[in-house]
């Protein structure tokens, strides 16, 4: 087979980009494009899946395969896109409000399938489209069209969805982080199973700044820790802090305070099965921790599709029947010979023109 | 001592009636495979109640099976039972309603204890008495201890031995009916298969029942129904939800697709899942969804992707799936989906039968959002009519309904095993020309766009549940909506050329013309058949296309002086002909009672407007 060479370019389609100036979606799309056109598949085996809000717009701005669907079913959708066709890329662009509130239940039993699609949340704490509600992910006192006096409900953390619905393989990045965004994709591609890449993202509009915690460059360095696998999970402007564990909980230490040393900085492993290292990280928050972003997560475990394809290899293989008048005449059956003036079963209509 | 009592009858009805767990349904299910397999023709309709459990012994849990067989052509299970095998005083009050004048009862006197008689709610000792059938032939079995006795040398703990009752009257029947043994045997044998005290304790339970009835011919009579003649070929008992399931796989195998079905387990239509599930060998692909939702969303994705995709539920789940029609509706994506239907509203009857989900179907999204409405008659016509919705949905890129009904799709007789040749060709509308595709290219005269999916190069394409112009691309021009909405209304309509005239069953004029659809024919046309038996001056129009109706409905009503539209509901079809074919009076005849018609009650439908 020869090696497809793209560019991003490639995967643009010619449909005018209609996201608000300023948003946060351009960039995650700039990061799905690069990874898509450096995966070496022809284009025509991608398919990107979409339910509503303004992340779900992202079909269109697609040259790929692309279906728009209804509000929260999108990984319904994409798990039957995969099932007809095991071959195919598949994608799904969701947001907050589709995928935690109205998608919840799909969300979850998609990741419990660990079926082989990469969802991309893109996770602005807000509902954009019908024009600033607070959604899932908002923080408690959030204050919005329809909490005028502040939410009294608390969010979900959707990397705490994934772990409990048994999840393969979660990465945390941010719009801001081009780079960041494109490597977590690349990883997202590249594992078998349901990926969960979400992405924080600034809403210019209903949202702004949401992120700023995080984002802001005086601070940036020591608010966020990139993990990366086999790596020690340092951060700040030079790396002089890390993560311990001391008496079952993380930590915030500082490289050469109290004895501290490099070797006591705990060692990221995304590929350890038990999860629950994995769910301090996720949990990790400001202003005592710092955020964690990068693949935090990233097992082994059987594919949903693959079991499907096999199950019905191994069957196939010692069948009995192996078409359709074959089946039809199995089991239990009689002969009618009669004397030759038997009729058919009154049952008009049955002439199709 | 006498010699046995011989009735020959052209059809005998059987009801088999006990407590949910007394495993009435695999007896009827046995007797009448047995019954079909020397040649009669066969109706059967179980009846259960929707707790798998219900309080044993209370008219609740009282679950039973009909069969009706023949030496003519059988098109119900029968109004009424000429035997009713009762395995307690629950199953005698629940289904005394059911008896035939005159007919026999055969019950097992060791469960008419005061206990039992009490839970079933009897207020004396006489339970026949109570319920008005005196006089009926009532034959006392003591069932329990005959089976213990039968069984006493298997050394078996005593609810293993209560579990072989009912191959006790299994053989009792068998002797009454002269059916052999041989075929339950063999099922016993093969299902078992592991457990050779079961086959050996339940064979040798059903040769007692068998030779019970044989050493007591004074008490027991017996019954001749010769064999049917019906068309020659092979044949094999089919009940509606498999016929369904096949049909599917038949479609798919035409059309050179694969398979795949996105379910979610809903009574009655859960044995459609099943009976795909089984057949991996033929590469079908089921899932089982989380939800309704993701039932429909996942068949949409597949549908997307290439497959022959379909769902399958019952009312409540059609309700559920809406808006996702809705979605298969705007991206113009063939897709089947099957409502069994069911009681309702919301959970309703679960396990009974009706008709009310007709306009459901229709109309039941929002915005305008045409489908193909299809429904079955028969259980083994299921296998036609999914095949049917099957091509229509794939040649015409369009998602239909298909109604069948927990009647249909539990109920099973004979089928003529069609060949795969015989059946009409399902040509995909697969895109072939990239340079020329565009998402939204409708044919001229069929205005159904072509499929192109993901794998195929060239033809890279976006679609959504928003409306779109030619390309593919959002559109809110008003014009553009205006045109798409017509468009996707007459592309509907237009699936007329695959739909055959209505054909009568009668004369094409008369007094009165009885209208009818869906599972509802085979009581209809017994009907049918007694009123013209009788010098009654009437048809019958059986509606499998719904929409579009066929062409010629107009034209054949106008030649009838009456009109009466028989429904299991309060009168949608009726109203939906009101609203399609105008300018004709329609008369009702409509039932809710979560059963269906008896053929008694079409015809004094009918004869009470012959006489108006």
């Amino acid at each position: 087979m020869t090696e497809q060479k793209y560019t991003i370019k490639d995967f643009k389609s010619e449909n005018e980009v209609r996201w608000c100036p300023g948003c946060g979606d351009y960039a995650i799309m700039n990061a799905v494009q690069r990874t898509m056109a450096g995966m070496g598949i022809p284009k025509e085996k991608f398919a990107v899946i979409s339910g509503i809000g303004c992340s779900s717009r992202f079909p269109y701005y697609m040259s790929t395969y692309g279906f728009h669907t209804i509000h929260g079913r999108a990984t319904a959708v994409a798990s039957g896109v995969k099932m007809a066709n095991p071959t195919l890329s598949v994608w799904v662009m969701t947001g907050d409000g589709d995928a935690m509130a109205i998608g919840g239940n799909h969300f979850i039993h998609t990741i419990r399938r660990n079926i082989d699609i990469n969802i991309v949340l893109f996770n602005n704490r807000v509902y954009g489209l019908t024009k600033g509600q607070y959604s899932p992910t908002s923080d408690r006192g959030f204050k919005s069209k329809t909490s005028p006096f502040g939410t009294i409900e608390d969010p979900f953390e959707p990397g705490q969805l994934v772990i409990g619905a048994r999840g393969t393989f979660y990465a945390r990045s941010i719009d801001s982080n081009l780079k960041l965004s494109e490597s977590v994709m690349q990883a997202a591609a590249e594992h078998k199973g349901t990926s969960m890449v979400e992405v924080l993202q600034n809403c210019v509009i209903y949202n702004s700044g949401v992120h700023r915690d995080l984002t802001d460059p005086d601070h940036r360095a020591d608010r966020q820790l990139i993990l990366e696998h086999g790596k020690p999970m340092l951060f700040g402007a030079e790396n002089e802090k890390g993560i311990v564990m001391e008496k079952g909980r993380l930590k915030v230490v500082k490289i050469g305070e109290n004895g501290i040393t490099l070797d006591d900085i705990l060692v990221h492993d995304a590929r350890e099965v038990d999860p629950s290292l994995h769910l301090s990280l996720i949990n990790m928050s400001l202003p005592e921790f710092p955020v964690a972003f990068g693949v935090i997560r990233s097992v082994d475990a059987p594919v949903y599709d693959v079991e499907m394809t096999e199950q019905i290899k191994s069957v196939q293989q010692t069948r009995k029947i192996t078409c359709m008048d074959e089946l039809m005449k199995s089991g239990n059956t009689w002969e009618v010979t009669g004397n030759g003036n038997g009729k058919p079963k009154d049952c008009p209509q049955k002439e199709l023109k | 001592m006498k010699d046995a009592k011989v009735i020959e009858l052209e059809e005998v009805a059987i009801r088999f009636s006990g407590d949910s767990g007394d495993g009435m349904q695999l007896t009827g299910t046995l007797f009448s495979d047995a019954t079909a397999l020397i040649g009669n023709d066969i109706s059967t309709f179980p009846d259960y109640p929707s707790e798998i459990r219900a309080p044993q012994g209370t008219v609740g849990g009282v679950s039973g099976f009909q069969v009706q067989f023949g030496q003519k052509q059988i098109t119900t299970p029968g109004d009424y039972a000429h035997v009713l095998v009762a395995m307690n005083p629950a199953a005698i009050k629940a289904n005394a309603r059911f008896m035939n004048p005159g007919g026999t009862i055969i019950y097992d006197s060791d469960s008419f204890t005061e206990k039992n008689l009490n839970k079933a709610g009897f207020q004396t000792s006489d339970p026949f008495a109570e319920c008005n059938l005196e006089d009926f032939r009532k034959i006392a079995v003591p069932v329990t201890n005959l089976t213990r006795e039968s069984l006493k040398d298997f050394g078996l703990d005593n609810k293993s031995v209560l579990r072989s009752k009912n191959m006790f009257t299994l053989g009792l029947v068998c002797w009454m009916f002269n059916r052999p043994l041989d075929y339950i045997e063999e099922f016993i044998r093969s299902k078992f298969a592991k457990k050779p005290v079961v086959v050996d304790s339940n064979i040798k339970v059903l040769h007692d029942g068998y030779n019970y009835g044989m050493n007591l011919q004074h008490m027991t009579p017996t019954y001749i129904v010769h064999s049917a003649d019906i068309e020659k070929g092979i044949y094999r008992n089919i009940n509606g939800n498999h016929a369904t399931a096949w049909g599917f796989i038949a479609a798919a195998e035409k059309a050179g697709l694969e398979l795949f079905l996105g379910s979610y387990p809903i009574t009655p239509a859960t044995d459609i899942l099943a009976a795909l599930s089984e057949r991996k060998d033929l590469g079908v692909k089921t899932f089982q969804a989380e939800d309704e939702i993701a039932g429909i969303t996942s068949a949409i994705g597949a549908a997307f992707a290439g497959d022959l995709a379909v769902t399958t539920t019952s009312g409540p789940g059609l309700a559920l799936k809406s808006e996702a029609i809705g979605l298969a509706v705007m991206a113009e994506l063939p897709l089947v989906i099957v409502n069994v239907q069911r009681g309702g509203p919301s959970t309703g009857l679960p396990t009974k039968t009706e008709q009310s989900d007709l306009l459901q179907a229709l109309y039941g999204r929002n915005g305008e959002s045409p489908v193909v409405v299809l429904t079955a008659s028969t259980p083994s016509d299921c296998f036609f009519y999914a095949y049917i919705a099957a091509k229509i949905a794939l040649e015409r890129m369009v998602p239909v309904i298909l109604l069948t009904d927990g009647f249909l799709g539990n109920g099973s007789e004979p089928w003529r095993i069609p060949d795969m040749a015989e059946l009409p060709n399902i040509t995909p509308r697969i895109a072939k020309d990239a340079a020329s595709f565009k998402a939204y290219q409708r044919d001229e005269k069929l205005l159904a766009r072509e499929w192109a999916f993901p794998g195929m190069p060239g033809f890279e394409h976006r679609i959504g549940g928003l409306e779109k112009n030619i390309s593919g691309t959002v559109s809110h021009d008003p014009e553009n909506h205006h045109k798409n909405t017509e468009f996707r209304e007459e592309k509907v309509q237009r699936t007329v050329d695959l739909v055959p005239d209505i054909e009568l069953c009668g004369d094409e004029d008369g007094d009165v013309l009885v209208v009818g659809w869906g599972g509802t024919y085979g009581h209809l046309i017994s009907a049918i058949r007694e009123l013209r038996k009788e010098g009654k001056n009437v048809s019958l129009a059986h509606f499998n296309y719904i929409k579009p109706l066929p062409k010629n409905t107009a034209e054949v009503f106008k030649k009838f002086k009456k009109i009466i539209v028989c429904e299991l509901n309060l009168g949608q079809f009726a109203n939906y002909l009101r609203d399609r074919v105008p300018g004709i009076e329609y008369h009702q005849l409509n039932k809710l009672k979560g059963l269906p018609f008896t053929v008694n009650e079409i015809k004094e439908g009918v004869n009470k407007l012959l006489e108006e």
